[in-house]
């Protein structure tokens, strides 16, 4: 039984780097043959029209820019005790809507049993559709490190048809 | 002794918004609207493809992406003189209706309710009482003693952690807080459940629009739904049959329980129908189109002058010159330099976007947003513009739904009130809950014309557009959830030479204009009454009576500006 699970790139596409989340959603879209309990969400800066789809989920994997002062370009995971934090610090701009969506799940009790945040840390946030040179190049460990978190979880991409 | 008050909200997305107030003996005396990010989307448009503009434009907001794609499209048709297929025209009507029906059931019980409803209060509620009420006003199938037990239950184990989660940052137990407990676990039943109904509105705009949250299915010339009543992978008969289901869903609510409630709460704040009048011009846009031109329109609009409806001036077609030729923007008070100079007001097809930041100066440069005015006055726009509008039409719909809204008030409070109580704080929210009801109907008629017009065998979609060589100017409008939405677009050649977003919000939330004359939030806001600066509990409604985008941070400063206190009000 795969766990029921989505993979939500959010950021704002139109200020570069800010974008990133939604382009890792891109590339694992291009895997292709993703388990059917695996949905991938190009979230944008979508709020509350996303409680549906992130009802009672087993995983929720957020894919997005974090701001945590490391060296642009730097690929990180929180999970457990740092994702609550990532939602109060806002380390990234989008949490209003999407924390507002979690906590309103966790009101109805159908928030996510697992959440983790796959993140890099932005070089820009420029007015600018194309990512940095600097984070366009660590794109593709941020696409595996995803792919990682999903295997971790027994969920693979080409294994169904 | 004044106090400053400084509200500075979240969202970088629409451009950060923040309200300066100077608070003396109780009111506010001052008021100041500041976009606090540049807002250069337009400068990215240009040299690309007409054709790929509202893609790009759904991306400017989080909360309104379906509304910048329609109305880019739109643009893009009005420089092309192209007219589409009237099944086009009801598919983008039925997204176009379940967004703002989403819109404005999410508004009022999850984004503003909360300033009127004191949650913690709910917990010392009598739950059957509070269903005996609700019952009184409304034979909703979720009034029953068994939900509002259960509804009180799940708060106190929400509450009795300690946690207060989604409700750690209201106004509980502020002196503005007037509703009794019952009415109080009333609202915070509705709230839940209308978290579970909001998801219909949801899944109409993912099905037409094949995708979700940001729907795909536009094109300039139509939409790309593919439309027969059996075929796989298409707009079929039996998605359709679902998605009528799911609005009827939303009728029951929002004439159920939204409408109800917002009368019900707003008799109870009857003293609110005296605060936040401000600006009493109102421009609201005519929408629903219902031919392929849009010559005709379910929904009219137009403009009023200095509250009275008998000043109404239609606007009657898309393209209509009345609309096109008013509307201005200056950029005396804002962060931008004009060719021509800090006085001048521009067209927006003669735009420009030539920032100049200068700090925050209260005489001065204070805002990212531009000043537009119509005819050269600032307006307001929103619901209460639309209602207002469609009343002065004599728009049937929108007169029986306000005339039961405000019976319904008039009832609870033992007192008459009137269409003139609209031109208030609370009174932009009974507009939002008429116009919601008005939505919904449309929103099954719309249905209606679609199969009426499938059965006739017409199943076309799409006309598909021709660029001509040389210049060509359009200009897309839309009457989006917060008010009218215009894009501007200069075509050269198959190119975007030019492209200019006038956005509801920047109407509203406009800083002062060449004429020094202040927006509508700045002039609804003085007089607004401030029991306690530090937790401007009544600046927030009047501004969240809007619908400004998202969620808002307070920052209460002192006379040197330094932060005294933070709060999110949600």
């Amino acid at each position: 039984m795969s766990l029921k699970t989505v993979v939500l790139g959010i950021g704002n596409i139109l200020l570069s780097d800010e974008g990133v989340g939604v382009r890792v959603i891109e590339a694992l879209a291009g895997d292709g043959g993703w388990p059917a309990a695996v949905e991938l969400i190009d979230g944008g800066t979508c709020g509350m029209e996303l409680l549906d789809q992130l009802e009672n989920l087993d995983l929720l994997v957020v894919v997005d820019c974090v701001r945590g002062g490391r060296p642009a370009g730097t690929p990180v995971a929180l999970r457990g005790a740092a994702v609550p934090v990532f939602f109060r610090t806002r380390l990234s701009p989008h949490q209003i809507g999407l924390s507002d969506v979690l906590a309103n799940l966790e009101l109805l009790g159908k928030a996510p049993r697992e959440t983790v945040i796959i993140g890099i840390e932005p070089a820009s946030l420029a007015l600018g559709m194309e990512l940095t040179p600097t984070v366009a190049a660590r794109l593709p460990d941020l696409a595996e490190l995803t792919r990682a978190e999903l295997r971790q979880h027994g969920l693979l991409a080409g294994a169904s048809a | 002794m004044s106090k400053r008050i400084t509200i500075d909200p979240i969202t970088r997305v629409e451009g950060h918004l923040r309200v300066d107030v100077e608070v003396d003996g109780g009111r506010v005396k001052k008021a100041w609207a500041s976009g606090q990010m540049w807002r250069g989307v337009e400068n990215i448009l240009i040299g690309r493809d007409p054709r790929d503009a509202w893609a790009i434009t759904q991306r400017i907001c989080g909360v309104c992406t379906t509304v910048h794609a329609i109305v880019s499209v739109r643009a893009v048709e009005n420089a092309l003189q192209l007219e589409i297929p009237v099944n086009a025209q009801y598919i983008r009507n039925m997204i176009i209706l379940a967004h703002a029906v989403h819109d404005h059931i999410v508004h009022f019980y999850h984004l503003s309710a909360l300033d009127w409803v004191d949650v913690v209060s709910a917990l010392k509620a009598d739950p059957d009482k509070a269903a005996e009420l609700a019952q009184s006003l409304s034979n909703w199938n979720g009034n029953s003693k068994a939900e509002f037990r259960k509804v009180q239950e799940r708060l106190k184990g929400f509450v009795g952690t300690g946690q207060l989660g989604i409700f750690t940052n209201g106004y509980w137990g502020h002196p503005a807080m007037k509703l009794t407990p019952e009415v109080n676990l009333l609202a915070v039943a509705h709230y839940l459940q209308a978290l579970d109904i909001q998801r219909y509105a949801s899944k109409i705009v993912a099905v037409l629009g094949a995708k979700s949250p940001h729907i795909q299915n536009v094109a300039v010339g139509g939409v790309a739904n593919p439309l027969a009543l059996d075929a796989q992978s298409v707009l079929t008969l039996e998605r359709l049959m679902a998605i009528r289901e799911w609005m009827l869903k939303l009728d029951d609510f929002v004439k159920n329980v939204y409408l109800i409630d917002v009368a019900a709460i707003g008799a109870f704040y009857a003293d609110w129908t005296k605060y936040g009048r401000g600006i009493t011009d109102y421009l609201s846009a005519p929408d629903i189109p219902l031919d392929g031109k849009g010559t005709q329109f379910a929904m009219p609009g137009g403009h009023i002058a200095d509250g009275k409806l008998d000043s109404h001036k239609p606007i009657q077609s898309f393209g209509d010159p009345y609309f096109t030729a008013g509307v201005s923007e200056a950029i005396k008070h804002s962060w931008y330099d004009y060719k021509a100079g800090n006085d001048v007001s521009l067209h927006p097809h003669k735009g420009e976007t030539t920032p100049n930041y200068t700090d925050f100066q209260d005489d001065g440069k204070y805002s990212w947003l531009k000043s537009p005015t119509f005819y050269g006055k600032p307006m307001q726009v929103g619901p209460l513009a639309r209602v207002l509008n469609s009343l002065a039409a004599g728009h049937e719909p929108t007169k029986k739904y306000a005339t039961a809204a405000l019976e319904l008030v008039s009832s609870i409070a033992g007192a008459p009130v009137g269409v003139d109580a609209l031109h208030s704080t609370i009174g932009r929210h009974a507009a939002r809950a008429v116009d919601c009801a008005v939505q919904v109907d449309e929103l099954l008629r719309q249905w209606d014309l679609l199969i009426a017009n499938m059965d006739k065998g017409d199943f076309t979609t799409f006309n598909k557009p021709v660029f001509p060589k040389g210049e060509q100017m359009g200009v897309g409008f839309h009457e989006a959830p917060r008010g009218v939405l215009s894009h501007w677009i200069v075509i050269d050649s198959g190119k975007i030479a030019n492209y200019q977003c006038v956005v509801p919000t920047t109407w509203n939330a406009a800083p002062r204009n060449e004429n020094d004359q202040p927006g509508a939030y700045e002039a609804c806001l003085v007089d607004n009454p401030v029991a306690d600066p530090e937790k401007p509990l009544e600046v927030l409604r009047t501004v969240h009576s809007f619908d400004p985008c998202l969620a808002c941070a307070v920052h209460v400063v002192d006379e040197e500006r330094r932060p005294v206190v933070t709060v999110k009000a949600v």
